[in-house]
C-alpha cells in the first residue's frame, strides 16, 4: 500500500479581486501550488452571488506542510482580513506525494 | 411606445423582486459586456478616423475637467452635508464621478430610437470620462491622512482593467480600419447591439433587484443623494456638452454620462486603492437607485434638457 503523509490542506474563499494578492502571498510563504475555482455565498459582508463583477468570490485551496499553512494564515489575516470578505480554514489531509506540497 | 432597453430591464427586476430562479449564466454576461463595450469602441473608432485632431483634444480636455470637477462636487456632498467618513465620501464621489458605459449605451438606445442624431465620436468621450474621477477619488481618500494614495497604481490598474481596454482597443481598431475596414464587422457589432443590449439589461434588472435589500442599510441621505445627484450632474454634462459645440444628440448623452454611476471600473479601483471605505454602501446606491432612475426617468429628462440648449 502507498504510504500517506500528513499535510494541510489551506481554504481561503475571498473576494475575486485579490486573486492576484492571494496567490502572491502564497507564492511568498513558500507554496508550491494552488487549484482555484469560482465560488459563490454568504457571509458576514452579506451575500456574494457571482452575478457580476463586483460580487464575484473565487475559492484557492493550497496543500501544504505545516510552517508554511501557518505563514500563509498569518499573512493573509494580517493583510486582507479588516477590510476585504475573507474567510480562511485549514484542514489535517494526507497525500501520497508530499514533495509536491512544501 | 415603450423603449425595449427599459421593458427588459423592467422583466428582469420584476423577475428578481418575484424570487423567480431565473439566473443569467456569468460567463455570458461577461461575453455581453465584452460585446457592448467593443461594439460602442468600434462605432466611435470608425468615427475617430474622419474627425479633426484639434476639436476632439479639445472636447477631451473638457471631458477631463468634468471629470474631475464631478467627484469634487460629490465628495463635499457627502462629507459635509452627510458627514459620512473621508474613504467612503471618497469612494462614492469616484463611482458618481466617473461614468457607465451601458447607461450611455441605453441613452444611444433611446437617441435612435427616436431618430436624434448624435455626434458618432461620444464612445471616445466616454473612455476620456472614465478614469480622471478614479484618480481624484483616490487622492481625496488619502489627502491629508498621511496614508500614500498610490495614484500611478491606479492609473495602471484602470488602464488595463477591461472597461478601458475594450473600448479604448475598440475605438483604436475602429480608428485604424475606419468607415471601409469596419463595414463587415457591422451584421455582429452593428446589427445585433440592441438585442445585445436588452439582453444585458435583463441581466443588469436581475443584479438591481438583488441590490434593493442592501439599500436599507445605505440609509436614507445615501438613497436621497443617489436620486439628487444625477439631474444635477446632468446639468453640468450639459452644459460641458454645450461647451463642446456637440449637438442635441450629443449634449443629451454628455448630460447621460455626467449624471450616469460606474459600476465596473470604479468598484474595481476604489477597491484595492481605498480597501477600507465599504463597498457594499456605494454599490448599493449605484445600482439600487442612480442606474434604474437614470434608465427609467433620466435619460428622457436629458434629452428634453438637451433639445432646449441646443
Amino acid at each position: 500500500m502507498t504510504a500517506l503523509h500528513p499535510r494541510k490542506l489551506v481554504t481561503v474563499v475571498c473576494e475575486a479581486t485579490l486573486e492576484r494578492a492571494v496567490l502572491d502571498t502564497l507564492r511568498a510563504a513558500g507554496a508550491g501550488g494552488y487549484t482555484a475555482a469560482e465560488a459563490r455565498g454568504q457571509g458576514s459582508r452579506g451575500e456574494r452571488a457571482g452575478d457580476w463583477e463586483g460580487s464575484r468570490s473565487i475559492q484557492i485551496q493550497v496543500l501544504c506542510d505545516a510552517d508554511t499553512a501557518g505563514r500563509l494564515v498569518e499573512a493573509l489575516l494580517a493583510r486582507y482580513s479588516a477590510d476585504f470578505a475573507l474567510t480562511l480554514w485549514v484542514s489535517d489531509v494526507a497525500v501520497a506525494r508530499p514533495g509536491k506540497f512544501p | 411606445m415603450p423603449d425595449p432597453v427599459v421593458l427588459f430591464f423592467a422583466l428582469g427586476l420584476a423577475a428578481r423582486l418575484a424570487r423567480s430562479d431565473l439566473r443569467m449564466p456569468e460567463p455570458l454576461y461577461e461575453a455581453l459586456s465584452i460585446y457592448l463595450l467593443l461594439a460602442l469602441g468600434l462605432k466611435g473608432g470608425a468615427a475617430l478616423a474622419q474627425s479633426a485632431a484639434p476639436a476632439l483634444a479639445g472636447q477631451a480636455l473638457l471631458a477631463i475637467a468634468l471629470g474631475c470637477v464631478l467627484p469634487l462636487i460629490a465628495f463635499a456632498i457627502l462629507r459635509h452635508l452627510g458627514g459620512i467618513d473621508r474613504s467612503n465620501s471618497a469612494a462614492i464621489a469616484a463611482h458618481y464621478g466617473s461614468v457607465s458605459v451601458v447607461t450611455f449605451a441605453a441613452g444611444l438606445a433611446y437617441l435612435n430610437a427616436r431618430a436624434i442624431a448624435s455626434e458618432p465620436t461620444m464612445p471616445f468621450l466616454v473612455a476620456v470620462l472614465e478614469v480622471p474621477a478614479l484618480l481624484v477619488g483616490v487622492l481625496l481618500a488619502r489627502l491629508g491622512t498621511g496614508r500614500e494614495a498610490h495614484l500611478l497604481r491606479t492609473v495602471r490598474e484602470a488602464a488595463v482593467g477591461k472597461s478601458i481596454v475594450l473600448l479604448a482597443g475598440g475605438l483604436a481598431i475602429g480608428a485604424l480600419l475606419g468607415k471601409e475596414g469596419t463595414a463587415p464587422l457591422e451584421p455582429l457589432f452593428g446589427d445585433l447591439f440592441k438585442g445585445a443590449l436588452c439582453l444585458f439589461m435583463l441581466e443588469l434588472g436581475l443584479v438591481v433587484g438583488g441590490q434593493l435589500p442592501a439599500l436599507r442599510r445605505a440609509g436614507a441621505f445615501l438613497a436621497g443623494f443617489a436620486l439628487a445627484v444625477p439631474p444635477l450632474f446632468a446639468v453640468l454634462g450639459a452644459g460641458t456638452g454645450w461647451l463642446m459645440g456637440l449637438s442635441h444628440g450629443g449634449i443629451a448623452l454628455m448630460a447621460t454620462l455626467a449624471a450616469s454611476a460606474s459600476y465596473i471600473a470604479a468598484p474595481a479601483a476604489m477597491r484595492m486603492a481605498v480597501p477600507e471605505a465599504n463597498p457594499a454602501l456605494s454599490i448599493s446606491v449605484v445600482l439600487g437607485v442612480t442606474f434604474p432612475f437614470n434608465v427609467l426617468v433620466g435619460i428622457p429628462l436629458y434629452e428634453r434638457m438637451a433639445a432646449a440648449i441646443a
